[in-house]
């Protein structure tokens, strides 16, 4: 008995000792293909579906749009479909012509058919999609023939073109299913540069080069993504080669700079976190305390300490990077003296010497919240109230759980101020979250009026010209930048790190290889996917 | 009638548990934790709140005795404060558990019969649930506030304390001074309250100080999840995971915590089981 | 015999409905929605209502009960966050829990049990408080930090991959090699999880053992002149075990629970973290389903465990 039980642990000892030998001289295999450290397991495999961004990025490489960003996102460029045409008028119609001879992963040609049967499960009530907004403006779609799809819109709708890059299915493969819990979200087929392989849940989703891809094969053979939920492991697995790409944090960035076979990119993103003022409680209306309390914050010494520098401090509601943030409206100083003057002003004092401000008695005392879970917002909500705290604003600062926090807090518009994020779009139309009519039932959970902003937000949506829209997204930039709806805090610097061994690689008409730096664009590290390659037994320098 | 028993009872046990050296430390180290906690504002060299980016995630130093966090502020302030925490949730919740679970033990116990049996089948319903599971599920949908966290755990530990009590009454009811107060007509609450149960209160106790330390560790686990106590207000649970983050340029704020959470937890069980060891009458011959 | 199983059985299902009913207040009763989730500005909210309608969150609670167990035994459940059928999920995953669990027992038990029996030949000798400090040491001490500090340590000092099921760059290995692999993936994690358990039970076995080796029976064996080994591991450790049978059936509700954190850290693809990513997307089939089946293991476990104690136990027998 006593053996037998002794045994068990005897045993162990000896598989370890044998898996230490093994396992220490394994060598790392120069294959050609790429690894990317997720900290999410996707969740539906399908572009309609999908809304967080672990599958997004997937389905971006497995399924196609009609036409996608070009590299500065500013403009488009031909993705399934070859060319587009905008007839303008007060009923706009876009006609998409389609490439001919794109083949689906399983080998079916791709028509106009399947871009309608595509906008058709977008629009069906039953499917669980947040897209359907995207399209409310369509008065009806057309397939003019297989390879010609026609788009007429009720009203101008110039972010409608941008919709368009939203992933086509397969008409032949979902139309007899129920497109909520098909079999096909786990396994899907697209029009895309690599196709689906496998899929283990919460371990990793191996994807690989599509050999019919229009543009060409993609020269990767394989990419994988492998699912790490904690990044103080992923960053252990990109040191140990487990890992080729990875989002780096700004304060890996040190360390990851000093690694030799990693190189470090960076990228502004197209977010921005920002504090939320509540309109409607009194304590906020006054446009003076509001820039007063943008001026005690000390937006610089934020992105400094917390962010390490990776942050831009913005002056206005847009990435800092884009063609419609307007340059020349400055973000308002840290000037603490300043926001004494400016509370002073709108009448607050500490006038009972408990070191709190007070006008007609109440006390300049508020609720700072903010969703758990996020370690910048922590740090930035704790750094805020202490600053304010030094002006005389009595804040207290709590965290709640997101779904919460959510429908708790802002939706029910219940909350003093908080600290929030927006992930934009490349497309500047943020109607949704500015106009007055989006109060109720939108995302203007501020409760923001501004008559002359509302105008220029209708106005720029129906403007098809990039020139005229630039003048009023500039205009409306610089409304908001006077009103301080929210203190705009930062839009944050991306940081990634890949392995030196990739490339990009291009063949010129003898067949030689020539290879070229990936380089960041604005679109993303990723925008010329297909071409990247890891060269056999060529180690790229800097 | 009612409390001299009680007395020279607690007397001989304390006799017993001093001979036990680990106890002893354990319960001196307690003590020790009471008094930090206690006096924290006194002792805490720097405001725990206060931040100082600019002296963001130092070593340990002699200014600062483990360090600063992310933000500047001192982590061995933060640690004093943080006593306090661990110290009220473990004692809120595991007095939450002992209440209701001497109630339980007490009725079902007393009343026998269906009472019993209600009773014990909503023991077993309770032992069904993965405790764990239903204390984070219950915290994250209602909102990690330390009131809740208290609640939660209190509301999930009652029924070993039940089940102990229950036992205590089942065998005590029969004895001669119970049925002689019947006799007497005494009404049953004052005969549960006021006579079998200081007879019954001894193996509470020991569950109880095992109990506050689960209770310390369940915390630093709802912390390790995201589910502890929120920051700003600092717990060993919360310094430990906003730490996780930056293991490796400050395994300060990995290390102390976890030291922290370890001493204490093993005071309370060192206690618990020096406890018990002084109840048995089986193990008390032996020393 | 058979009036008992029925009367049990009876008692079981009743018991199993109850909790099925509470649980399914708790988490319906709690704030937050799994559909409104999205922050996503370019997302109007009449969508959403009707996303929530699609999942019959408009309906009233008892119905939505109803529903989910409709749908649980039509095979028609499906998760709130991916679309995939409910059972399906925890299907394949289940065993990886099942798998680190029943590692680490035995790793318990063949630990344990024998540190309890030498503690107990040798009652506080020297040896036996180091074992005992070393014990409430094990009870002590957080987890998670422990297998923090070892996966640091491992990685930093070896180099080695710890996480998952299996070391990722696996291409060309042989199918030895494979199984090496997976075991020593298997093995960190169970062995962290077994501390705790290896604690608490070598304490259990100790405080048996010393009882039963006070009993007559044992003394008439030693003066029989038997050896020692036999002594102690045939006759005294049996009747010692006896009350260890019980703890079996408190063994499966603790594979859910104690399973979240190590499988977080480890990310170990098993239903502790299944159950942790549901609770917080507020996947309410999968949360319901989970906790229904971890309701209806512990049950069975524990009635199994009742019988094993009447059958080994010949002083026990049921009214």
């Amino acid at each position: 008995m006593k053996t037998v039980l002794l045994s068990f642990p005897l045993l162990f000892l000896i598989l370890l000792g044998i898996n230490l030998i093994f396992v220490s001289s394994r060598p790392t295999p120069m294959v050609n293909q790429l690894i990317i450290s997720s900290i999410g397991d996707a969740s539906y495999l399908n572009p309609v579906l999908a809304q967080d961004s672990a599958s997004s990025d997937i389905n971006g490489l497995v399924f196609n749009g009609l036409i996608k960003y070009n590299r500065d996102l500013q403009g488009f460029v031909g993705d399934l479909a070859e060319s587009w045409e905008i007839r303008p008028g007060p009923e706009p119609e876009i006609t998409f012509f389609l490439r001919r001879g794109v083949l689906w992963h399983d080998g079916k040609p791709f028509s106009a058919e399947d871009v309608k049967f595509t906008y058709d499960k977008i629009m069906d009530e039953k499917t669980q999609t947040v897209r359907r907004s995207d399209y409310e403006l369509v008065k009806k779609v057309e397939v003019v023939d297989p390879y010609t799809f026609r788009v007429t819109y009720k009203q101008p709708f110039s972010p409608g073109l941008g919709t368009w890059g939203i992933g086509i299915l397969p008409k032949h493969r979902l139309e007899k299913e129920d497109i909520n819990t098909t079999s096909f979200n786990r396994s899907p087929i697209g029009t895309g540069p690599f196709r689906f392989v496998e899929w283990v849940s919460d371990e990793k989703i191996v994807l690989e080069a599509n050999p019919r891809y229009f543009e060409g094969r993609p020269q990767l053979d394989r990419i994988i993504y492998r699912i790490i939920p904690e990044t103080s492991l992923s960053e252990m697995e990109l040191l140990t080669r487990g890992v080729d790409y990875y989002g780096v944090l700004p304060h890996q960035y040190q360390r990851m700079n000093e690694i030799p076979f990693l190189k470090i990119y960076s990228q502004p993103s197209l977010s921005y976190t920002y504090i939320g003022y509540n309109l409607k409680n009194p304590l906020f209306q006054d446009k003076r305390v509001r820039q007063a309390l943008t001026h005690a914050i000390h937006r610089e010494e934020i992105v400094q300490y917390v962010l390490y520098g990776f942050g831009n401090v913005i002056s206005g509601p847009f990435p800092s990077h884009l063609w419609y943030y307007n340059p020349n409206v400055k973000p308002l100083p840290y000037d603490p003296v300043k926001a004494k003057k400016l509370l002073t002003e709108a009448g607050w004092r500490d006038t009972d010497g408990d070191g709190v401000l007070d006008r007609e008695g109440k006390p300049f005392r508020f609720k700072l919240i903010t969703n758990s879970g996020n370690d910048i917002r922590r740090d930035v909500g704790v750094l805020v109230q202490r600053q304010l705290r030094e002006l005389g604003i009595d804040v207290t600062f709590e965290t709640y759980e997101w779904s919460v926090f959510l429908k708790n807090f802002i939706n029910a518009k219940h909350f003093d101020a908080c600290i929030l994020g927006w992930s934009l779009s490349p497309d500047p139309d943020d109607y949704m979250i500015w106009h007055s009519s989006q109060i109720e039932k939108g995302f203007n959970f501020i409760s923001y009026v501004n008559p002359e902003a509302d105008r220029l937000w209708e106005e720029g949506r129906k403007e098809y010209d990039l020139e005229r829209r630039r003048k009023i997204y500039w205009r409306i930039h610089e409304l908001i930048a006077e009103d301080q709806p929210y203190t705009f805090l930062f839009s944050p610097i991306g940081i990634s790190a890949l392995q030196k061994k990739f490339v990009l690689v291009e063949r010129d008409p003898s067949g030689r290889e020539i290879y070229r730096p990936i380089q960041m664009e604005k679109a993303g590290l990723m925008y010329d996917l297909i071409k990247w390659y890891v060269p056999r037994g060529i180690v790229m320098e800097k | 009638m009612k409390g001299s028993g009680t007395i020279s009872q607690f007397k001989l046990i304390w006799k017993y548990f001093k001979r036990n050296r680990l106890a002893l430390g354990g319960l001196t180290i307690i003590i020790a934790i009471f008094f930090v906690a206690g006096t924290a504002p006194l002792l805490a060299p720097y405001d725990p709140g206060k931040t100082e980016v600019s002296l963001k995630l130092k070593p340990p130093s002699l200014k600062h005795f483990l360090g600063t966090d992310q933000l500047g502020r001192d982590v061995f302030s933060r640690m004093l404060y943080g006593s306090r925490i661990s110290l009220s949730v473990g004692f809120v919740a595991v007095g939450i558990s002992i209440f209701i679970g001497i109630l339980v033990g007490a009725i079902a116990g007393y009343y026998g019969r269906w009472v019993d049996s209600l009773l014990m089948r909503l023991v077993d319903v309770m032992f069904c649930f993965p405790t764990f599971f239903l204390i984070l599920t219950v915290v994250a949908l209602l909102g990690p506030s330390i009131f809740n966290i208290m609640v939660v755990i209190g509301l999930t530990s009652w029924m070993g304390t039940a089940r102990f009590v229950r036992a205590e009454f089942l065998s005590l009811r029969e004895r001669d001074f119970v049925q002689a107060a019947r006799a007497l007509g005494v009404n049953d609450r004052r005969i549960i309250f006021r006579h079998i149960l200081p007879n019954a209160l001894a193996p509470v106790f020991v569950t109880a100080t095992l109990d506050v330390a689960t209770a310390i560790l369940v915390e630093a686990g709802l912390s390790f999840l995201g589910f502890g106590v929120q920051p700003p207000a600092p717990s060993w649970g919360n310094i430990l995971t906003e730490g996780r983050t930056y293991i490796f340029d400050a395994w300060w704020l990995t290390v102390f915590p976890g030291l922290a959470i370890l001493l204490t937890v093993l005071s309370f069980n060192l206690v618990g089981e020096g406890l018990r060891d002084s109840l048995d009458p089986r193990l008390r011959g032996r020393r | 015999m058979t009036r008992f199983l029925f009367k049990r059985l009876l008692q079981l299902f009743i018991t199993l409905i109850g909790i099925s009913i509470l649980s399914w207040i708790i988490i319906t009763q709690a704030p937050g929605s799994p559909i409104a989730l999205t922050m996503d500005p370019k997302v109007s909210p009449k969508i959403i209502e009707q996303m929530e309608k699609n999942y019959d969150l408009d309906k009233p609670i008892y119905q939505q009960y109803f529903l989910w167990l409709k749908k649980l035994f039509t095979g028609k459940l499906y998760s709130f966050k991916d679309g995939r059928p409910v059972l399906e999920k925890i299907g394949e995953r289940i065993w990886n829990t099942l798998l680190l669990n029943l590692v680490a027992t035995l790793i318990i038990f063949s630990l344990a049990i024998p540190l309890g029996v030498f503690s107990a030949r040798r009652p506080y000798s020297f040896l036996d408080n180091l074992g005992t400090f070393g014990a409430y040491l094990g009870l002590s001490i957080p987890g998670f930090w422990l297998a923090y500090l070892v996966i640091l340590a491992t990685v930093k000092l070896f180099g080695y991959p710890v996480l998952g099921l299996r070391s990722f760059v696996i291409e060309g290995l042989s199918p030895p090699e494979i199984v090496l692999d997976r075991i020593w993936h298997l093995m960190l994690p169970a062995s962290i999880m077994a501390i705790h358990g290896i604690a608490g039970l070598s304490r259990y076995t100790r405080s048996s053992m010393l009882e039963v080796i006070r009993q007559d029976y044992i003394r008439t064996a030693k003066s029989k002149g038997l050896p020692e080994e036999v002594v102690y591991y045939k006759h005294a450790l049996r009747n010692a075990l006896l009350p260890i049978i019980t703890l079996f059936g408190f063994l499966i509700p603790g594979l859910i629970g104690g399973s979240i954190i190590m499988e977080s850290v480890f990310a170990w693809p098993g239903i502790g973290r299944l159950a942790y990513q549901a609770v917080l997307a507020r996947d309410y089939p999968v949360v319901m389903t989970i906790l229904t089946i971890s309701a209806v293991l512990t049950l069975i476990g524990n009635f199994i465990a009742d019988l094993l104690y009447g059958v080994a136990d010949p002083r026990i027998r049921y009214q």
